[in-house]
């Protein structure tokens, strides 16, 4: 596998053939925290452009409910594409060995849960809500903005869970060609026959995961603080 | 004044919702729409603030064409409120009401100081001010729904089934806070509902609508009871429009009688006597602020001493010559053992009775009158 080139298992000292070695692990927590940071940093930017795209999508499709069904099976047929093969595409063809190859596709995947999460979000607010809010005077952009959105809130933050979830989980594919992230720690413990560090990724990525869930877990409870027991 | 000048409303698919309406609806009344689903009163409420825009015709609120207004500011002038109260979920109880004031420019402190005066107006404390709708019940969603409807003191409210998703007594006591507002603000109201009783209740003018949007009668509620204008008006008030249409009537007009009367005190054979002179079955027992206490039947009682206060037989109610209409009077007569009505004043002391041929006499003064 031509792609296969990029890794760098330079980082790799130790060739134990323990399952568990714990000294290793504490030994290269530095080098974690910065395989994390280029991880978290390739998930977000993904996520973060998923949602700037499936903002105006979901409610013009909300708004037109005619679009919704084709903007529904776009993305949906985009996030049944395998991660691997659109990378493996994209590397050797458009963008190259770049943040970008990785970062988009997922920022495909956090589009087609968005798109869906916004529209429903929408849709599901009351409709006496938003006649109310009509008949109140409010013309229709700040009724979205001010009520609209703000209502639907806890179901896009339900997306942006699931979203931000399972990007952190995907970006590990992009160190098939090298790009960076907590997957390079599988690259290298599949190479170097040392089940500690694949181990070692997992549970990091894993950690991560569950943080970020909890973090959006949390931020819902702020940010709509009513939907605790509405419906 | 609002004034609805041969307005159609037809749907793209033919429908024909609203056919030909014209009417007006006097400032500071209640003008209620009612009638079954589908005839229209919803969406001719909702052309008043332009939610929906008539095929034809003009309504004129103000001597203006809604039309040719902006519908945002249009709105901002008219109050609205709906079933379920319509609340935004992710606003407190404050800033809902805040609504209008801040949409017309007022400062957050200006609209909450302004909010507060309405939430005390609707009968809420303070307390409320901070949760959040689902933390309210159903009644006092439309309490805010109401509050905020007012907020920016528009001169126009348009309501919209308003009370209808509540139970019957929160529904009697919102009909009765509406009453209470309106003497307090003159608002012009337009009011839809499909309960007759709610909008016999409310309505200064009723307009009778009919499947197909056609407006059957538009009256007063006293002579849509007493003359309904047809077939259907006449199912739709109902087999007991006459009892209804005498609420229309005052009680002032009986006249009552002193009845047999017997104290706490009394002895079984001074009863009997008492009876007897009055030629009555029934002896009304009072207390010493001469409240009543119930009625003795004479032929129930045993020996000669004390009454047993127990037995004696529940009034039904009373009811107050002053306030209360023929139909309370009625209804006080077919309730009371002796088909008596008690009359008490303020303080709950009889100040006579009428019986069932006395209340049918005036009824039928009133009615002949009528």
């Amino acid at each position: 596998m031509a792609l296969l080139t990029g890794i760098q298992p330079g980082a790799l000292t130790f060739h134990f053939h323990k399952v568990s070695d714990w000294a290793w692990v504490t030994s290269h927590i530095g080098y974690f925290w910065q395989l994390s940071r280029t991880h978290l940093y390739l998930a977000f930017v993904a996520v973060a452009i998923g949602l700037v795209l499936a903002l105006p999508l979901g409610c013009l499709a909300a708004r037109v409910p005619r679009i919704y069904p084709p903007i529904l099976a776009v993305t949906t047929m985009l996030y049944s594409l395998p991660s691997l093969a659109v990378i493996a595409f994209l590397a050797s063809s458009v963008t190259g060995l770049s943040d970008t190859t990785v970062i988009l596709p997922l920022a495909t995947y956090g589009l087609a849960v968005l798109v869906r999460s916004v529209t429903e979000g929408l849709n599901n607010v009351p409709n006496e809500v938003s006649i109310a809010a009509t008949a109140m005077g409010y013309r229709s952009m700040r009724r979205l903005v001010t009520i609209e959105l703000p209502a639907a809130v806890p179901v896009i933050i339900a997306g942006l869970r699931v979203a931000t979830v399972s990007s952190i989980s995907l970006v590990t594919v992009g160190s098939l060609i090298g790009i960076g992230g907590l997957g390079q720690l599988f690259i290298a413990g599949e190479n170097t026959d040392f089940p500690t560090e694949i181990i070692a990724g997992l549970v990091i990525v894993a950690m991560w995961a569950l943080i970020f869930d909890g973090l959006f877990l949390l931020s819902g409870r702020i940010l709509a603080p009513w939907a605790r027991r509405a419906r | 004044m609002i004034r609805f000048e041969r307005v159609t409303k037809r749907y793209a698919d033919g429908t024909l919702a609203v056919d030909d309406l014209s009417f007006e609806c006097a400032d500071g009344e209640i003008t209620v729409l009612v009638g079954t689903s589908g005839c229209g009163k919803t969406t001719s409420l909702r052309m008043i603030n332009r939610l929906v825009d008539p095929t034809s015709g003009t309504i004129l609120v103000g001597g203006e064409d809604v039309t040719k207004s902006d519908p945002a500011v249009l709105r901002r002038n008219m109050g609205y409120v709906i079933q379920h109260g319509g609340l935004f979920p992710h606003r407190t109880v404050i800033d809902n009401i805040a609504t209008v004031p801040r949409l017309l420019g007022a400062s957050r402190a200006k609209a909450r100081a302004r909010a507060y005066d309405l939430l005390a107006l609707v009968g809420l404390s303070e307390s409320m001010a901070k949760r959040y709708p689902y933390q309210l019940s159903g009644g006092q969603q439309q309490r805010v729904g109401v509050a905020r409807a007012l907020a920016a003191d528009p001169p126009v409210l348009l309501m919209d089934e308003p009370f209808s998703a509540v139970d019957p007594v929160v529904r009697g006591e919102l009909q009765h806070e509406l009453q209470r507002l309106q003497a307090q603000l003159h608002k012009t109201i337009v009011f839809v509902t499909h309960d007759i009783d709610e909008a016999v209740k409310l309505g200064d003018k009723i307009a009778v609508m009919q499947v197909g949007g056609h407006l059957v009668q538009f009256d007063t509620p006293e002579r849509i009871l007493a003359r309904p204008e047809n077939d259907f008006v006449e199912s739709f008030v109902g087999t007991d429009r006459g009892i209804r249409w005498l609420s229309f009537f005052a009680a002032k007009g009986l006249e009552l009688r002193i009845p047999a009367t017997i104290e706490t005190t009394t002895s079984a054979d001074e009863a009997r006597r008492i009876a007897r002179d009055a030629s009555t079955d029934w002896l009304l027992a009072l207390d010493a602020e001469r409240h009543p206490l119930g009625w003795l039947e004479v032929a129930a009682l045993n020996g000669g001493a004390s009454i047993d206060l127990a037995g004696l037989r529940s009034l039904g109610h009373t009811f107050r010559p002053d306030d209360d209409s023929l139909r309370a009077a009625l209804d006080a007569t077919v309730l009371s053992p002796a088909g008596v009505a008690v009359a008490v004043d303020d303080q709950g002391s009889v100040v006579g009775v009428a019986d069932h041929d006395e209340v049918t006499r005036a009824i039928r003064a009133a009615s002949g009158r009528a």
